[in-house]
């Protein structure tokens, strides 16, 4: 790599200097911060990146303070997470802090995700940056259903009952593999310890690796923006792309704004509406886990619902049920694929033409629905929705290398707009 | 020392090494991946349950605990017993080939039942685990969950999770989320109704 201007060390005085002729601080801070130049066309959408950053260090923070009040043994963890409401001083804040950043981290996840299919972010060269990114949201799906049991409330219970068992379905190997999961002939004590481990050490080592690697593939392609055009491709004479700008102070500055304005929305919901109307922390959490009462109905967190409705919407066939599980799999490997389905000529939906827009368009409806599906009764019009909707999913995704390269495209202008 | 370096030589151990090293590491995971199996405690609470069926009258069930599962053991009339075998078409696996069960389970029909007038078997659901509601009345006097279970109800379990139906016999319908009918664990039963859940046989077990 060509030497950053200013990155020789000499350059450098005092405690820093010292410190740069041993570590590459001021070298790793003008690389990736100050002198790392991104377009200088960002919208709104570019906010969820920063923020799903900042909800992961918000679930770090309070999920350590969590641990040294927490007991994960089926006995002790209903009433240690009371005692944490109740006795513990601020326990609720930091608890409420931390469920309400659950939810908010998939919120800014989906955003995030949307943003990516709406100017081509996962295409050529940023395909291992999306990869980084799938791989980064199943953790975080791993990492939500675990930490959704600690609790031992008796939807944890009933709900890692259900998740548990879709492994049962897979042939041959399916009863052994979930009573290895387990631990046990059923969800019990050492399947409620097994999770905590995985939740407070495995994957959050897991998840922060990868964020790190998601980074570095951003830094190095170089980010995208809402014009899909290459910046790199034109530089100036120092050297820097023309439509670009240092990330600091320029994009530091944008961002923080973006974080003050999420954090008035997210303290809200904490101070006010911690449960959601029962769609962040579900009602029947509120009761500890029984293994002879299973809740009336059994639905997932609202992130995890459009998938669940997949599951759902599949009837068992051929004697077996791992049609279902196989279809909410599918629904998920089929996002790493994205790169390559799309055949379009241009990257953003800007100059794509109504064929894509249209498409676009039906699978958001399509998601949202399923998030409604999967939080209802499986009955009456939900099922057939469930099913439309679930067929509207995996069309976008299929058909996309046909569509995209049917769509008109408009010409694409050579600067950023 | 020599200028010549043996690259052949060099690699050929190199692969050796890390061969060797990679078959150790599988070794070393071993006791890793089976300290997830269920330990020597978990299987010991899976010993066999004593449940005194005789206080039971027609139409009650009792509900206990064997390897941590529930268990249900109902009574059913004999009303109840003589139509069992008359819905046989709306059911997906009336003779239980596809499900679980002990051999003279399955040989009992559509009873499922070592005795006809007790039903035992896991509360369940085969669909996804969720326990199955017992809505033993027919036709429409069965109301479960804010569900209408129809007037061509022949009484049975509903789960209220997916929306599964079985018949008394636990066995499911067809067109259900579920895919076979309810387990039915080894057990076995005195003339006196006295159940032991978790063996087949009480001389061989004792």
């Amino acid at each position: 790599m060509a030497a950053v201007p200013g990155s020789d060390p000499a350059s450098t005085g005092g405690l820093l200097g010292w410190i740069d002729q041993r570590f590459p601080l001021t070298k790793l801070w003008r690389e990736q911060v100050s002198e790392y130049y991104a377009p200088k066309n960002f919208n709104f959408w570019y906010y969820f990146g920063v923020l799903s950053l900042v909800v992961l260090v918000n679930q770090l923070v309070t999920g350590i303070f969590l641990t040294m009040s927490y007991k994960p043994s089926a006995a002790e963890a209903f009433s240690s997470v009371e005692y944490i409401m109740r006795d513990l001083d601020w326990g609720w804040l930091i608890r409420y802090m931390h469920s309400t950043g659950a939810s908010a981290f998939f919120i800014v996840v989906y955003l995030h995700m949307f943003r990516a299919l709406l100017y081509g972010s996962a295409r050529k060269p940023r395909e291992l940056l999306w990869i980084f990114g799938c791989l980064i949201f199943l953790l975080l799906m791993a990492e939500a259903f675990m930490g959704y049991v600690l609790p031992w409330g008796n939807m944890s219970f009933w709900g890692a009952q259900v998740i548990v068992s879709l492994f049962g379905s897979l042939p041959v190997i399916g009863g052994g593999l979930v009573e290895w999961i387990r631990g046990d002939y059923v969800i019990a004590d050492p399947t409620l310890n097994r999770f905590f481990a995985l939740h407070v050490a495995a994957l959050p080592l897991a998840l922060i690796f990868l964020v790190i690697a998601h980074l570095m593939a951003l830094h190095e392609v170089g980010s995208n923006n809402p014009d899909g055009i290459e910046i790199k491709k034109l530089k100036g004479p120092d050297g820097h792309p023309l439509d670009g700008i240092p990330f600091h102070p320029y994009y530091t500055v944008k961002d923080l704004a973006g974080i003050v304005a999420f954090l008035i929305i997210f303290c809200a919901i904490i101070f006010f509406a911690p449960t959601f109307g029962g769609l962040f922390l579900e009602s029947p959490n509120f009761e500890p886990a029984n293994p002879l009462q299973t809740p009336p109905l059994i639905a997932p967190v609202w992130y995890f619902t459009p998938f669940y409705a997949m599951l759902r919407a599949v009837p068992s066939f051929a004697g077996t049920q791992v049609w279902g599980v196989l279809v909410m799999g599918g629904a998920i490997v089929v996002l790493f694929f994205v790169p390559w389905l799309d055949r379009s000529p241009v990257k953003s939906i800007r100059y794509k033409g109504p064929i894509y827009k249209i498409a676009l368009a039906i699978f958001a409806v399509s998601f949202v629905i399923l998030g409604v599906c999967g939080l209802k009764h499986p009955s009456g019009i939900y099922p057939l929705l469930a099913r439309i909707c679930t067929t509207l999913y995996f069309a976008f995704f299929l058909l996309m290398p046909w569509y995209t390269k049917l769509d008109s495209v408009k010409p694409v202008p050579t600067r950023v707009t | 020392m020599s200028e010549q370096v043996d690259h052949g030589r060099r690699r050929l151990l190199t692969i050796a090494t890390v061969g060797t090293g990679a078959v150790g590491l599988a070794f070393a995971a071993a006791p890793f991946l089976a300290s997830w199996e269920p330990s020597a405690r978990a299987m010991a609470l899976g010993a066999p349950v004593d449940v005194d069926a005789s206080k039971l009258e027609a139409g009650q069930m009792l509900k206990v605990i064997w390897r941590g599962q529930p268990v249900y053991v109902l009574r059913r009339s004999p009303a109840v017993v003589a139509q069992l075998g008359g819905h046989d078409a709306l059911l997906a696996d009336p003779n239980s080939d596809g499900s679980q069960q002990p051999e003279y389970i399955k040989a009992s029909g559509a009873a499922r039942a070592r005795n006809p007038d007790y039903w035992i078997g896991l509360a369940v659901c085969t669909h996804l685990g969720c326990s199955p509601l017992g809505a033993f009345e027919p036709n429409n006097a069965s109301q479960i969950a804010g569900v209408d279970l129809g007037a061509t109800w022949p009484g049975g379990f509903y789960c209220p999770c997916h929306g599964s139906r079985y018949d008394i016999s636990g066995r499911v319908f067809k067109g259900q989320p579920a895919p076979r009918n309810l387990t039915v664990p080894s057990y076995t039963i005195s003339a006196d109704a006295k159940v032991v859940i978790g063996v087949d046989d009480v001389a061989k077990s004792a």
